[in-house]
């Protein structure tokens, strides 16, 4: 078992493309950062250091001062973990519902997938941050209020996706072969079904955790996501936009570190699925 | 200038690695089409005949690449064109005929919107008079109604129809070249000869020059007048028709000739090993189908026995409710009524009713190899569960078991180690007989297992199936349309049509005469490696009156 992740490892670095490369090691820096912050960055998140707001770099602030003259390199690194973390725990949990109910309703048919399709259909036909708005307004906005919205809402998508996945693979007859051979549930999913879904579920969720981080974002800066004086990326654009005002650069740097971590994971997601489309491994160069 | 339609001179081809290797796929090709001649390209999959046709286009498949070699279509290379002045000849002056027409063509678009699609985008010609010229098409090809059948959808029409209007939809520019590949190995015996007559016709009415590419030599000899044998990319032998199947030079030809789908000459009747009167299996009045009201009936009233370590032959056309009886006797579908006995006990009519000993002493093994088998799962892993599910075996006990599976099934027990798409077709449906032995079983059900297969390898197969079953004294209920299979392996015989049995017996009285009018219908179509056989065959059927299911 070991020596085949190895060997499939292996193969994968062999097929890197220059793009794949960058992306990947964006991704790694921004994860380690997110992982490490605390020891990484130079001061801690709320320290106030100077009664300069928006000061230009120097004297010991790699990027400057926020509003509250707070260094804010250090607040990206927090911003980050946060927007990471949080995001991270959304797209598992919207996998968690969203697949196992998606294969259920799949290998099931019948009346369940019926209730459960047209549910997630009327919840589908809601704006998704309408919902969220909606939620939040009632239940107020803690982070773990957060989470399970916007989870409840991207499993929606993930249920629909793992559902046409399980249709197809359902069907085959190795599936046949083993319900012929009397196998229960279990095997089925576990044996049969759910590895054979694996790349194109590996995609969709480099996907949804792009979604979720844009999604967190987005409520953080109309002020309706995290909440000062915890800070996301959000968070962190939204409080220092009057930067701009004065000619600094303050609210593009978090506005960039979402830019680059979504779209490295996009174009890591599309080489992943091209390498894994069996019928045009040469498309690649 | 050679007059030649088309000439294909040194020809090679190869497949380039990820890495840059590159690996020939076609070496060293040279033939010629003269004006209204038709050449086939026959060999086994593999044999590069689909490249050569292709590249007759100018066209290679991702990840090939032309090495070399010339192919002079009216004296230009189409090798030396670029894109646009390949796109200029693709359509026009030579057009393709792809296997499956159900697959080619787009179901939401009415079939005339598709035929007419080339001579439009190309200008060559108006709406109306590409309309026009399709109707006159169909009315040549034989398809019934050529008016009208133009408006309908894909789907609205039969497998062999499809066929034969995608043939239109190759003539309407009137091509020099027409290239068929393998045109009617997805259709039915009894639809088969009549697309070959209407490509026949075809043909021979517009003077076009044909290239018909076939792994099937009886059906070859029907339509062309030379024959090109390819094995491994390489040339086996080249030359008149009449020549390569009377008297063939090189092995390998005579290999194909005597794996042919040809009818033995005298039916056999195979001595029957079970014991007399020991019932395994009797199926009794089972009807099924599809439909929450039961509207579409695939099995009317059907009762079929099989003895223990006998083999009895299923056949029919498409349509005619073979694969749905392996169904219900597996227990994948739940009969409206009738019942299935093993051994005399009545077995529940779904699976989860069905004890883990009686699932096990009923296998089933599926047509396609390739999806049979759980891409994600090595061999040792396929044929391990079943010892593990049904005798729970411990790991080490599956090792040993698996090798002798392997063994028994004739393949090498460093397979246990491989993935299933590092196994060729054959080999995978070794490995799908295998599972089905794991589970120790008195009864296989084997649904049309040799269908997707090369002559040579299905040939291969059958030879196994018989010496296992001289082995193990299992028994097999072999569903096929290929009669001439059944007729060399069954001990008796089912006849199938619209869901009913309508012949059963012993092989040897079945398949001789008399027979019963359908059966002779069937075994009629039945292509005979001779010239000249399809015109006695539509001969015989103008007279008598007979019509395939699908008209």
């Amino acid at each position: 078992m070991v020596e085949r992740v190895v060997m499939s490892l292996r193969e994968a670095r062999r097929d890197l493309t220059p793009t794949a490369t960058l992306c990947l090691l964006i991704i790694c820096l921004i994860l380690l950062a997110a992982i490490l912050a605390p020891f990484l960055a130079p001061h801690r998140e709320g320290e106030i250091l100077t009664t300069g707001s928006f000061m230009s770099p120097g004297e010991g602030l790699f990027l400057g001062s926020d509003y509250l003259g707070r260094d804010l390199f250090s607040r990206l690194f927090y911003g980050l973990r946060l927007t990471v973390v949080v995001s991270l725990t959304i797209a598992l949990l919207a996998f968690l519902v969203g697949c196992s109910l998606g294969f259920l309703a799949a290998v099931l048919g019948g009346r369940f997938d019926m209730l459960i399709s047209r549910l997630v259909d009327a919840l589908i036909a809601f704006p998704a941050i309408m919902l969220a708005l909606i939620v939040i307004t009632a239940l107020g906005p803690s982070i773990p209020v957060l989470v399970v919205t916007i989870a409840f809402i991207d499993s929606t998508r993930v249920f629909r996706v793992a559902r046409a996945l399980g249709v197809d693979i359902v069907v085959q007859d190795y599936v046949e072969a083993a319900t012929v051979r009397g196998e229960r549930f279990g095997w089925l999913m576990w044996h049969e079904i759910l590895p054979n879904a694996l790349v194109p579920l590996a995609a969709e969720f480099g996907i949804r955790f792009t979604y979720a981080i844009l999604f967190i974002s987005a409520l953080s800066f109309l002020g309706l996501g995290v909440q000062p004086p915890q800070a996301d990326l959000g968070v962190l654009i939204r409080e220092n936009m009057q930067g701009l005002l004065y000619g600094t650069f303050t609210p593009l740097y978090p506005a960039l570190c979402i830019a680059a971590i979504t779209i490295s994971i996009n174009l890591l997601v599309d080489w992943y699925l091209r390498r894994n489309d069996a019928a045009s491994p040469e498309d690649l160069q | 200038m050679t007059g030649n339609v088309i000439d294909v001179k040194n020809l090679s081809v190869d497949a380039i690695a990820k890495r840059g290797e590159r690996t020939p796929i076609v070496q060293d090709i040279s033939f010629s089409v003269a004006p209204g001649r038709v050449v086939a390209l026959i060999g086994e999959s593999g044999s590069g005949k689909t490249t050569i046709s292709l590249a007759c286009l100018g066209y290679t498949r991702p990840g090939c690449a032309f090495k070399g070699g010339e192919i002079l279509l009216d004296g230009t290379d189409v090798l030396q064109l670029d894109l646009v002045g390949r796109q200029q000849v693709r359509g026009v002056d030579i057009s393709y005929v792809a296997q499956s027409a159900a697959a080619s063509f787009n179901s939401a678009l009415s079939i005339n919107r598709q035929v007419t699609e080339i001579p439009q985008i190309r200008n060559l010609m108006s709406r109306e008079d590409a309309t026009r010229k399709a109707a006159a098409l169909y009315g040549e090809l034989d398809l019934p109604s050529p008016e009208t059948i133009g408006r309908r959808y894909p789907h609205q029409v039969s497998g062999g129809q499809l066929q034969r209007l995608m043939a239109a939809m190759a003539m309407m520019c009137s091509p020099k070249l027409l290239i068929l590949d393998e045109p009617t190995t997805a259709l039915d015996v009894t639809t088969q000869i009549e697309v070959l007559q209407a490509f026949k016709n075809l043909v021979r009415e517009n003077q076009t020059s044909a290239i018909y590419v076939s792994h099937d030599l009886a059906v070859v000899a029907q339509i062309a007048d030379e024959i090109l044998v390819l094995k491994d990319g390489r040339m086996v032998e080249y030359g008149p028709t009449e020549t390569i199947i009377t008297v063939p030079r090189e092995d390998y030809t005579r290999q194909l000739i005597a794996a042919a789908h040809v009818m033995p000459e005298e039916v056999k009747q195979r001595t029957s090993r079970g014991e007399k009167g020991s019932h395994l299996l009797s199926v009794n009045g089972v009807s099924a189908g599809y439909g929450r009201q039961r509207e579409v009936a695939a099995l009317l009233d059907v009762s079929l026995d099989v003895r223990a370590a006998e083999t009895v032959g299923v056949m029919g056309e498409s349509g005619s409710g073979k694969s749905t009886l392996g169904r219900v006797i597996s227990g994948l579908m739940t009969p409206w009524q009738g019942e299935v006995l093993l051994r005399g006990r009545p077995l529940a009519a779904s699976l989860k009713q069905r004890t883990r000993d009686e699932l096990r002493e009923v296998q089933i093994v599926f047509q396609m190899a390739d999806v049979a088998l759980n891409p994600r799962h090595v061999v040792e892993k396929i044929l391990g569960r079943p010892l593990a599910f049904y005798f729970g075996a411990d790991r080490r006990a599956i090792e040993k078991r698996v090798g002798e599976l392997l063994e028994l099934v004739g393949l090498d027990p460093a397979f246990a180690r491989r993935f299933p798409r590092e196994l060729s077709g054959g080999q995978k449906q070794r490995v799908n007989l295998a599972r089905a032995l794991a589970a120790d079983p008195q009864l296989i059900i084997c649904d049309e297992i040799t269908s997707a297969l090369d002559t040579v390898v299905a040939e291969a197969i059958l030879d196994l199936l018989v010496s296992l079953q001289d082995r193990l004294n299992v028994a097999y209920i072999f569903i096929s349309h290929d009669i001439s299979t059944i007729a060399r392996i069954a001990d008796r015989v089912a006849v199938m049509r619209d869901g009913e049995i309508v012949e059963a017996g012993p092989t040897a009285e079945v398949l001789q005469p008399p027979h019963h009018d359908y059966t002779d219908l069937l075994l009629r179509s039945v292509p005979d490696l001779k010239v000249g056989w399809l015109e006695t065959v539509m001969e015989h059927r103008r007279q008598t009156g007979q019509q395939a299911a699908g008209n």
